[in-house]
């Protein structure tokens, strides 16, 4: 929804900003800061639960199933007897990964794409918008059915799923960003000094694209973990025994009457996650982006 | 931000109320489905039949739909298990088992006004049985050597051999009797003679049945009733509650069966099911080919957790392929009661001290996915690393039931198919079990024909496979009705699948 | 203006061609043989075989795939292996829920959205603005599944205002129809509606902020007149791509919606198809969609060019 805005914007160093400046004006951004505390606090639930989890999510006890939030199941427990809370905790790992990952994926694939269609243009900027809108044709909800219906569903084939589509976000975006680049001066002088577009698509493309991209990876990470619940809810991301927080959806709706926790508490952890990095993803925006902040 | 909290705070608290407050549920209770002289039935099932024609395919979810409502056989199965006269009034049975007269009912009409007679019985067997056939069940006919027309109400057919239970598969679905005139488009728009004649069909919604008035049976009481297509679980609870649909004769999630057992609008009815829910083993697969291994894994399974934990309660645990409702059943249960220890042992006598890594497949059914998921706590408790790969019936079908090579270590499945022990006896089956001993268990039991005598066969074979623990045995499928307390006479058990209507009625 | 048009029009055929492609390929490496789903496991290798014939599977994958795109070509879109029924028909059925299950979810949408939108580009960094724009961050992070079981549970189970899922039918009467789209309709509006509400937002200050705006303000028009009078027009181009996108997306992108509701829409269909091998069903409509998107896409890229005819070169 944004790129429209962010790629008609003008681009500006922050170089020329201290770093003391720009933290002061960071805790200022309330976006920023909530969002960067609720990302935190994820971020370190799922680091925690590598180490520690108040109960271990692989036992099955089915004498203690469907507990009510108690002081010892603060989130109660679910239909096998397992700890919700815990549950919770290895579950933000398991949506960080696979948002991260696909992220990742998109930027590798279509940062370089991008940035080569806007130094080349000609056959392959052709051939990568046409790739593009052939990703872009695609339902995104189908192709992630399509492809677990070949390899089977799982949470390395949600990651491709939603890899794929990341592409062509990302390459859009530095392909457009890359070619404001271009004709400055700057970019033109090191053009008449022989450099290769290799060379300058990293030496001065890059760097000043790169605080669009990272704003957008950070929206694309909550759109992420947003589509793996998805996908998991249908039964076509994470399984089993790895906790997912679309899958525990999954799992509760059958029970949302009379075992309603199963049905909040992930809703609940989905919502702030998503929340989370969107409030940073819009803070970071703002404070990268001078222009857009004096409009936004 | 900060202008949000208490907007947000409010709605949340509001959800929270409603949701938290199960009285609620009781409170706002409107009897959709109350009306004094309703004739109408709405019945929620799963899945979608793919056609209406009995004959040319395997999904239950046909039969649920047409068998004794739209079409009928010679004979039929009743809410019981027992064969009775349908389109055959009587029958006689001559040379030694090897042929069977039908006497036909006469003044029976196809939904489309054409008279039913021998000739029809004689097309429908011929073309169940001939070279392009594409029924699903043909080696129900693969006895059948002629039909004849004896006259326009009575048929002789001719078996190669004599076949115990031919009655009974002349009552299947896959055996029913269509018009000559109209079973080129049964798929889409069934004629039987049935008492209720196929009237709507939106493609991934519904199926509607209208009353026949034509029929030659008792009048029934029903005008229509319509089967809604529910595929997700939890719209089937929701559309149950909301009084969306009046029933679901086969409800998919047990766990939701005790909200539905403490609610006094319905009825919850658990009967039971032919279906041996077994952990499969691909008995030819290292390290599986080693009794020690499948007993040790026997020992590992829980089927108490397996029937709480992903049944919620409902199933019967067996020890063999056999249903416990059989007379000839045998109670092997506590042949490998559930012991870590002995597990351990025996897999360390087997050489796996420290257990192995090994893949479980999984069909789509909750028995499966939720079974799955304990079967695999339960075996890494003693060491066994089972990877989950869920798959879809067609995967299934694909690596696990058909081709040379199973692709698979273990699955989980439900054989609904009525006294299926037999398949034990072929090597090429799944399980890939050869049993010399088995066999010729098998080979004497089709050459017997007294009743003792074959039950003795039967719990002898039920004990060979118990003893080699070819599978994980678990427990016997229910199945769970539920519907409109108002609402009787649909069936409990399941003999065969089926939704019949034509005893289902309001009460007053 | 022309050679744009010939060039884009070359390019829209280019990826229809390349997707029937992709398409066909995709159902050709699904493992699982239709056959064999629609005769389980009592089947004999015979039955499988005559089935396969009489469906045609037994046919080279050239012949069966020109077969195929020929048949689209003059809209003959081949009969459902499972249904036994033309696909067409299917498409047919259930469009008449997701084409106005779409519209109304679009409409909710953009009522929601496009005041919320002004309001809060009118406000801008007041109160209500921050207020209107936390509450679309929350939409955008409410996934809509979970809301959609939660008014289920609300709205049919507690106070059976509204039925917990099917559809009737358009001959049961418009009330009937509606009561059982409006729950679905609202759980598919709510993220829409947030992120058209921020597109509207950003967009008119965007274009509060372009040169001829300063020059209207400069000749003392107030920030009002400006923003009904000028932004708001030029705004809108932005917002209508969203809403073009939106509707392509609604139209086959509500798999879960549709499931959690049971309706008999076109995701369902497509998704139902998919596991039973439905093969022709998926790639018809598939395609059908696909191509919908593509053309969408094209006319919002046409109406661009149109209005900003810097873009032609631009865009390719």
């Amino acid at each position: 929804m944004s790129d429209q805005s962010v790629e008609n914007s003008k681009l500006v160093h922050i170089e020329r900003e201290t770093w003391r400046n720009f933290a002061r004006k960071a805790m200022r951004n309330r976006s920023f800061t909530i969002g960067a505390a609720i990302t935190l606090i994820i971020l370190a639930m799922a680091l925690i639960s590598f180490f520690w989890t108040p109960f271990d999510v692989t036992k099955l006890e089915i004498i203690k199933r469907l507990k009510k939030p108690d002081a010892t199941y603060i989130f109660g427990t679910d239909h096998f007897g397992r700890d919700m809370f815990s549950m919770i905790m290895v579950g933000s790992r398991n949506s960080i990964a696979v948002a991260f990952v696909a992220v990742a994926i998109g930027l590798v694939i279509g940062v370089p794409l991008g940035t080569l269609a806007a130094a080349r243009k000609g056959f392959v900027e052709e051939v990568l918008m046409r790739f593009n809108d052939l990703v872009f044709a695609f339902p995104a909800l189908l192709s992630a059915v399509m492809i677990t219906a070949i390899f089977g569903p799982g949470a390395i084939n949600a990651i491709i799923a939603i890899g794929i589509f990341n592409i062509p976000v990302f390459a859009r975006l530095s392909r457009s960003a890359a070619m404001t680049i271009w004709p400055r001066e700057y970019v033109m002088a090191a053009r008449v000094a022989g450099k290769s577009s290799a060379r300058i698509t990293i030496e001065h493309i890059l760097p000043n694209i790169a605080n669009l991209l990272i704003v957008q990876a950070t929206i694309q990470f909550s759109l992420g973990i947003l589509a793996e619940a998805g996908l998991s809810y249908v039964g076509l991301g994470t399984q089993p025994p790895m906790p997912s927080w679309g899958r525990m959806l999954f799992e509760a709706q059958t029970m949302i009457g009379f075992a309603p926790h199963m049905a909040l508490f992930p809703g609940i952890a989905i919502i702030l996650a998503v929340l989370g990095l969107n409030l940073l993803g819009d803070g970071m925006r703002d404070l990268l982006d001078p222009k857009l902040r004096r409009e936004r | 931000m900060r202008y949000l909290k208490p907007a947000t705070r409010h709605i949340a608290k509001g959800a929270l109320a409603l949701l938290l407050s199960s009285t609620a549920l009781q409170f706002a209770v409107t009897n959709s489905a109350i009306g004094a002289m309703k004739n109408s039935v709405t019945l929620g099932m799963s899945l979608e039949p793919p056609h209406l024609d009995p004959t040319a395919g395997a999904a239950a979810a046909i039969d649920e739909v047409v068998y004794a409502n739209v079409f009928e056989g010679l004979t039929r199965i009743d809410r019981n298990g027992v064969v009775k006269p349908a389109l055959a009034e009587s029958w006689s049975v001559s040379d030694g088992g090897k042929a069977y007269t039908f006497k036909l009912r006469t003044g029976v009409k196809f939904h489309d006004g054409t008279v039913f007679d021998a000739d029809d019985v004689k097309f429908s067997l011929d073309r169940a049985r001939g070279e392009k056939s594409t029924n699903a069940q043909k080696r129900l006919f693969k006895a059948i050597t002629s039909v004849d027309v004896v006259d326009a109400a009575t048929v002789k057919i001719t078996l190669s051999s004599p076949a115990g239970n031919f009655l009974f598969n002349m009552g299947w679905g896959d055996a029913i009797i269509v018009g000559s005139e109209s079973a080129e488009n049964n798929k889409t728009t069934p004629v039987g003679t049935g008492p209720f004649k196929f009237s709507k069909w939106t493609k991934g919604l519904s199926i509607v049945l209208a009353k026949n008035d034509g029929y030659w049976g008792e009048q029934k009481v029903l005008d229509k009733a319509e089967f809604r297509i529910i595929p997700d679980a939890a719209a089937a609870v929701a559309a149950l509650l909301a009084g969306d649909v009046d029933g679901f004769a086969n409800f998919p999630s047990p766990e939701a069966i005790p909200q539905f057992q403490a609610d006094p609008r319905f009825t919850v009815m658990v009967g039971s099911t032919e279906g041996e829910t077994i952990l499969s083993t691909n008995n030819k697969k290292k390290p599986f080919d080693d009794v020690r291994v499948r007993r040790a894994i026997a020992h590992a399974i829980d089927r108490k957790a397996i029937i709480d934990g992903a049944m919620f309660g409902l199933g019967t645990p067996i020890g063999t392929h056999f249903a416990p409702h059989h007379p000839a059943y045998v109670d092997n249960v506590n042949k490998y009661p559930h012991d870590i220890a002995k597990s351990k042992a025996l897999l360390a006598e087997a050489g796996f001290p420290d257990g192995f890594k090994a893949t479980i497949k999984l069909p789509p059914p909750t028995y499966a996915r939720r079974g799955g998921e304990i079967v695999a706590a339960s075996l890494r408790e003693v060491g066994i690393d089972l990877e989950i790969i869920p798959v879809e019936w067609g995967q299934w079908l694909e690596q696990v039931f058909k081709g040379e090579v199973k692709d698979y270590d273990l699955t989980i499945v439900s054989h609904t198919e009525p006294q299926d022990i037999a398949i034990y006896a072929n090597p090429g089956y799944y399980f890939q079990y050869d049993s010399k001993a088995f066999q010729d268990v098998m080979e004497k039991l089709n050459a017997t024909v007294d009743t003792e005598g074959r039950y003795a066969l039967m719990r002898q074979a039920q004990n060979i496979i118990s003893e080699d623990a070819v599978n994980g045995y678990l427990f016997q499928l229910a199945k769970a009705g539920v519907w409109n307390a108002k609402l009787e006479g649909l069936w409990e058990n399941s003999p065969v699948q089926a939704n019949d209507l034509t005893e289902v009625h309001w009460k007053e | 203006m022309l050679y744009y048009l010939i060039r884009r029009s070359v390019s829209l055929l280019l990826t229809l061609a390349l997707s029937t492609i992709v398409i066909f390929m995709v159902m050709e490496i699904v493992p699982g043989d239709p056959a064999l789903i629609i005769l389980g496991i009592g089947a004999t290798d015979e039955t499988i075989a005559a089935l396969r014939q009489q469906m045609g599977l037994d046919l080279p994958l050239l012949t069966r795939y020109f077969q195929w795109v020929s048949g689209v070509l003059v809209g003959d879109l081949g009969t459902s292996y499972t249904y036994s029924v033309p696909v067409s028909e299917l498409i047919a059925e259930r469009s008449i829920v997701s084409l106005p299950l779409a519209i109304i979810a679009l409409t909710l949408s953009t009522l929601i959205a496009i005041p919320t939108g002004i309001l809060a580009a009118s406000k801008r960094g007041q109160v209500t603005d921050t207020g209107i724009m936390g509450l679309t961050q929350l939409g955008i992070a409410i996934p809509n599944f979970w809301f959609a079981m939660l008014m289920v549970y609300i709205f049919a189970v507690i106070l059976q205002w509204v039925p917990a899922g099917g559809f009737p039918g358009w001959d049961q009467g418009i009330l009937a129809a509606l009561k059982s789209l409006i729950l679905p309709a609202i759980a598919l509006a709510l993220p829409q509606a947030a992120i058209l509400s921020r597109v509207t937002r950003s967009a008119l200050l965007e274009a509060l902020g372009e040169d001829y705006i300063r020059t209207a303000r400069a000749k003392g028009l107030t920030r009002s007149m400006v923003l009904w009078r000028h932004a708001l027009r030029n705004a809108m181009i932005p917002v209508l791509t969203i809403m073009g996108l939106q509707f392509a997306f609604l139209l086959a992108g509500t798999i879960i919606i549709e499931n959690v509701f049971y309706l008999p829409g076109l995701g369902r269909l497509i998704f139902q198809a998919i596991t039973q091998r439905d093969l022709i069903v998926v790639e018809s409509t598939v395609v059908l969609l696909v191509a919908s998107v593509i053309l969408i896409n094209f006319l919002v890229d046409i109406t661009y060019a149109w209005v900003d005819p810097r873009l032609q070169s631009e865009r390719g």
